[in-house]
């Protein structure tokens, strides 16, 4: 033995396999381990699909009752047939595993605040936040609650959780999927709770905006005043055009909340505290624009006499989808549409009687209250005139290479205390407040899923959704049998006018929830004279409606006109139709702002590059197009005024504020242009009109503008940059500056990074012709061509025909590829 | 025909080795370094025999999963690590992964052996 040139080059090798095999800093993040990664029998190399892989298989498992067969089509769609329901679930699991482990894995990490665990110290703000806000708590409730009560539920989302772990079981370790090695973690087994999890998320996702906005709002109120406050911030809509026609008639409330005596002075014009609380957007808060379209018309409106329905839920556009197609065939039921990797059953979808849809329904159902500990312990809270003891939940936070952190989140009978000494965040400012969350209650939210997959009636119906809880929702719904109806449904609160917009008081009872409304009473319509239902996350009533439903911030305004004003004077409507307003950019928030703001113009005082860009502004078709330029110019200047009229009212503080809707300047200039806000109250020897203003805003926007112009970004397209994105945020795995116009207030709801995630038209002839697609691809594997394959059809506005057929027919398809089989082991 | 004999042995166990996804990605350095441990070459000879074996066999791998795979993933990963998106270099600095220690461990394996022995 050569002992030095072998202990040299024992060395040289054994620094390089370590090296190779540790994760180095690459940038703000980490790379993979180098060497793993990159060995082709290992690594990343191995999620390289072949573009020609042929998904025929035979799989053999242990706990179905019998076979099941499945046909994929050439969209990668499975076509599951099954001889009994729990084996249909059984093998979805299977196959979301299949083709979306990671995701799922992931998105359930995130809503049980674990990404420490596998993203380090970085990601603690947002477990912590999760945690505190009782997101764990929640899907516990539920799990025990349908553990105990609801046989039937727990055994579907055991079957589904047993085929997820069929997958995982039999899954090598060099074909875990591509993220898993790139972020060097392994996937652990799927359990129920998980499921629950993910749905406590979309809870949060669609209701939890509220843990932000209650906070802004307070802060917002205590800064300006009530009286003031109430000027920037009605709820009254003059345009509103709600679901529930006008002149609906409401029954009687059966419950009258009564408002605390003391709500004047004590909660709506509480005198500012010294400090206020310092409130930024969080990065956790869900986004604004999370909604929906859904609509239905009757037999009456279509050529063929046969109800047409449409759903297009707006979430943010990630890659892999938050949505996976699926058909389910059994001897109970047949069902296609949309699920969520993760849970059990179609989502959004039709059977071969009735097809649903859903959109948010934007109540507030999520409040504060500020609790009093008695010393710094946090055992004892002032509650109706007595120390009332806490219990102390411990949650545990692993946090990769660093020790684990402990979370005593005190909970108290409102909920968890999410902000005490212990949690302090930029929003909290020293106060100890309670959160009381209708999410925190035991939901059997999956099986209004489940009956709404079986359900071949109306009255089916009624009892699927009765069952729903949070997050709120409009259900839409259509039957082959000529039917349309929308409600809105889940656990709305019995509030007197304005109960929980901000923080409540939280040392007795007074404030308290007065009682759930009982779902009878929640607003319904079936088969109306006008020939179609539809909603757009508008209030869903006028103000006729016995209940208060909240902030008129919660309820976009316009897409819901925009919606209605097309449907209502259309006839022989046809699927195409349906999929022209689907995808429809008409600005009808700007067909009424673009001539209030040119009443007041002075054009002679404007700079010449403004009034160049007030004839882009007015050449302008009012849609937004991707090509067009007059939309890009419309929205700054809008903005650009909007800024000039508030900002100075709000610009004293130096926490960032709530900003007034835009239906608020809109409706105010429209009622009466000399409303005294418009004044720069900051200007003391001048009163600013509006008109002033205007000018003011066109002249600071055209500067933008200008600057835009010589960088190519003056179309709406190219301005906008919509992009679908990763659920890891790594551009490279994300589609970027897709040509896609549509906006805000617009039916075709695609912002920057958010916009219909799934878009749905089904014509309830007697063989079921529906069409569908959403922003991405039903494999999860970046190295798959069905990664991200719908992306450029869903961006042209374009639509699949979805095979739903039964066995037999399907089989004799041409646009079926595969075929797999599950044998009982 | 030693040199072929060690580079063949050495593609043909790193590849099998690797067949066991349950054992490390390096488990070829070991592999050969036994084979540099029963057939003895000069230094040189035995770095390049398993330099060569390994990166002949990760280029072989990688290029043929890359082609029918029509560079979908290689294109991405080439941007994150970052390489300018080049799926070219992203096979280049697999290899060279490989070739490094393929390369090193049979050097270490030869140095266990005397220099007469590598006759």
């Amino acid at each position: 033995m050569r002992l030095l040139p072998f202990l040299a080059s024992a060395i040289v090798t054994t620094g390089l396999v370590v090296t190779l095999n540790t994760q180095l800093k690459l940038g703000a993040t980490k790379s993979p381990k180098l060497g793993y990664f990159l060995s082709p029998q290992h690594g990343f190399w191995k999620n390289a699909e072949n573009i020609n892989t042929n998904f025929d298989a035979s799989i053999l498992v242990n706990d179905l009752k019998g076979d099941v067969e499945v046909e994929i089509d050439d969209r990668l769609v499975p076509h599951i047939y099954a001889n009994n329901d729990l084996d249909a679930y059984y093998v979805q699991g299977y196959l979301h595993a299949k083709f979306r482990l990671w995701q799922m894995d992931f998105q359930t990490r995130v809503a049980s605040g674990r990404l420490s665990e596998i993203a380090g110290a970085d990601k603690l703000s947002i477990d912590r936040f999760f945690r505190r806000l009782g997101m764990v708590y929640g899907a516990e409730q539920t799990e025990s609650y349908i553990n105990e009560n609801n046989p039937i539920m727990k055994a579907t989302v055991d079957s589904y959780t047993a085929g997820v772990n069929a997958y995982i079981n039999q899954l090598k370790p060099e074909d875990l999927p591509f993220e898993y090695k790139l972020m060097n973690y392994e996937p652990e087994l799927w359990t129920p709770k998980k499921t629950y999890l993910f749905l406590m998320f979309m809870s949060y996702d669609l209701t939890g905006r509220s843990a932000t906005t209650d906070l802004q709002l307070t802060n917002t109120r205590d800064y300006l005043g009530y009286d003031l406050f109430q000027k920037l911030y009605p709820n009254q809509q003059d345009s509103l055009d709600p679901i529930i026609p006008k002149g609906t008639e409401f029954a009687k409330a059966s419950i009258k909340p009564v408002k605390p005596g003391s709500a004047d002075t004590s909660y709506l014009k509480m005198p500012a505290p010294k400090k206020l609380f310092r409130v930024e957007e969080s990065t956790e808060a869900p986004n604004e624009n999370n909604g929906s379209n859904n609509w239905a018309v009757s037999g009456s409106k279509t050529k063929s006499g046969r109800p047409i329905l449409c759903s297009d839920p707006h979430l943010g556009l990630n890659l892999p989808s938050l949505w996976f197609e699926v058909q389910i065939t059994t001897p109970t039921h047949s069902t296609y549409g949309a699920s969520f990797p993760g849970s059990p059953a179609v989502i959004i979808g039709f059977n071969d009687s009735l097809a649903w849809g859903v959109t948010n329904a934007g109540r507030d159902v999520l409040d504060y209250y500020e609790v009093k500990f008695k010393d710094s312990t946090q055992n004892e809270y002032w509650y109706n005139g007595a120390w009332k003891n806490v219990t102390k939940r411990t949650e545990v936070i692993k946090v990769k290479d660093s020790a684990d952190v402990i979370e005593n989140i005190s909970m108290s009978h409102w909920g968890p205390v999410m902000f005490d000494a212990f949690y302090q965040n930029q929003q909290s400012n020293g106060k100890n407040l309670a959160v009381k969350w209708t999410a925190h209650n035991a939901s059997t939210g999956v099986e209004t899923f489940y009956q709404l997959n079986r359900a071949k009636n109306v009255s089916d119906y009624l009892h699927a959704i009765s069952l729903w809880k949070c997050p709120g929702q409009n259900f839409v719904m259509a039957t082959k049998t000529g039917n349309i109806a929308i409600k809105q449904q889940g656990d709305f609160v019995a509030r007197w006018e304005h109960q929980g917009d901000f923080i409540m008081p939280g040392e007795d009872s007074s404030y308290d929830w007065q009682g759930i409304i009982p779902g009878n009473e929640n607003p319904m319509i079936m088969n109306p004279s006008r020939g179609f239902v539809s909603s757009a996350n508008q209030k869903s009533t006028d103000a006729t409606y016995p209940y208060y439903l909240g902030t008129a911030s919660s309820f976009p305004l316009y897409r819901g006109i925009s919606v209605n004003q097309h449907l209502t004077p259309m006839s022989q409507i046809t699927p195409e139709d349906m999929m022209a307003l689907q995808t429809n950019n008409d600005n009808v928030f700007a067909a009424q702002a673009r001539p209030a703001l040119n009443r007041l113009i002075q054009m002679d005082l404007l700079s010449p590059s403004a009034k160049k860009m007030v004839t882009i502004l007015n050449a302008w078709d009012l849609k937004n197009n991707e090509n067009s330029k007059g939309i890009t110019v419309f929205k700054l200047i809008w903005d650009s005024v909007e800024s000039a009229v508030w900002s100075d009212e709000l610009a004293g503080s130096k926490l960032p504020l709530t900003k007034p809707e835009s239906f608020v300047l809109l409706e105010q200039i429209c009622r009466d242009t000399n409303f005294t806000v418009a004044d720069d109250i900051r200007t003391k020897d001048k009163v600013e009109t509006l008109k002033e203003q205007v000018n003011l805003g066109i002249e600071r926007a055209t500067q933008q503008l200008i600057l835009l112009e010589k960088e190519n970004k003056l179309t709406w397209g190219s301005f906008k940059a919509t992009r679908v994105v990763h659920l890891t945020k790594i551009p490279a795995l994300s589609r970027l500056n897709l040509p896609i116009g549509g906006g805000v207030n617009i039916i075709n709801a695609t912002t920057e990074n958010h916009g219909p995630s799934w878009r749905m038209v089904v014509h309830m002839t007697d063989e079921i012709e529906a069409y569908g697609l959403y922003p991405g691809g039903q494999s999860g594997n970046p190295g798959s061509p069905f990664y991200d394959n719908f992306v450029d059809y869903w961006a042209a506005g374009k639509y699949y025909r979805l095979l739903f057929l039964s066995k037999e027919k399907l089989k004799e398809s041409e646009r079926v590829k595969w075929h797999m089989q599950f044998k009982h082991a | 025909m030693k040199f072929i004999a060690t580079l063949l042995l050495s593609t043909l166990l790193t590849y099998a080795i690797g067949i066991y996804g349950d054992l490390p990605w390096f488990s070829f350095v070991f592999t050969n370094l036994l084979v540099a441990l029963v057939l003895p070459q000069k230094p040189a000879a035995a770095f390049l025999s398993g330099a060569i074996g390994v990166g002949v066999l990760w280029a072989g791998l990688s290029i043929y999963m890359d082609i029918s795979n029509n560079h979908i993933l290689s294109i991405k990963v080439a941007q994150i690590l970052p390489l300018g998106g080049s799926y070219q270099k992203l096979i280049f600095v697999t290899v060279l992964v490989g070739f490094l220690l393929g390369g090193l461990s049979s050097l270490t394996g030869s140095f266990i052996r005397d220099k007469k022995d590598a006759q």
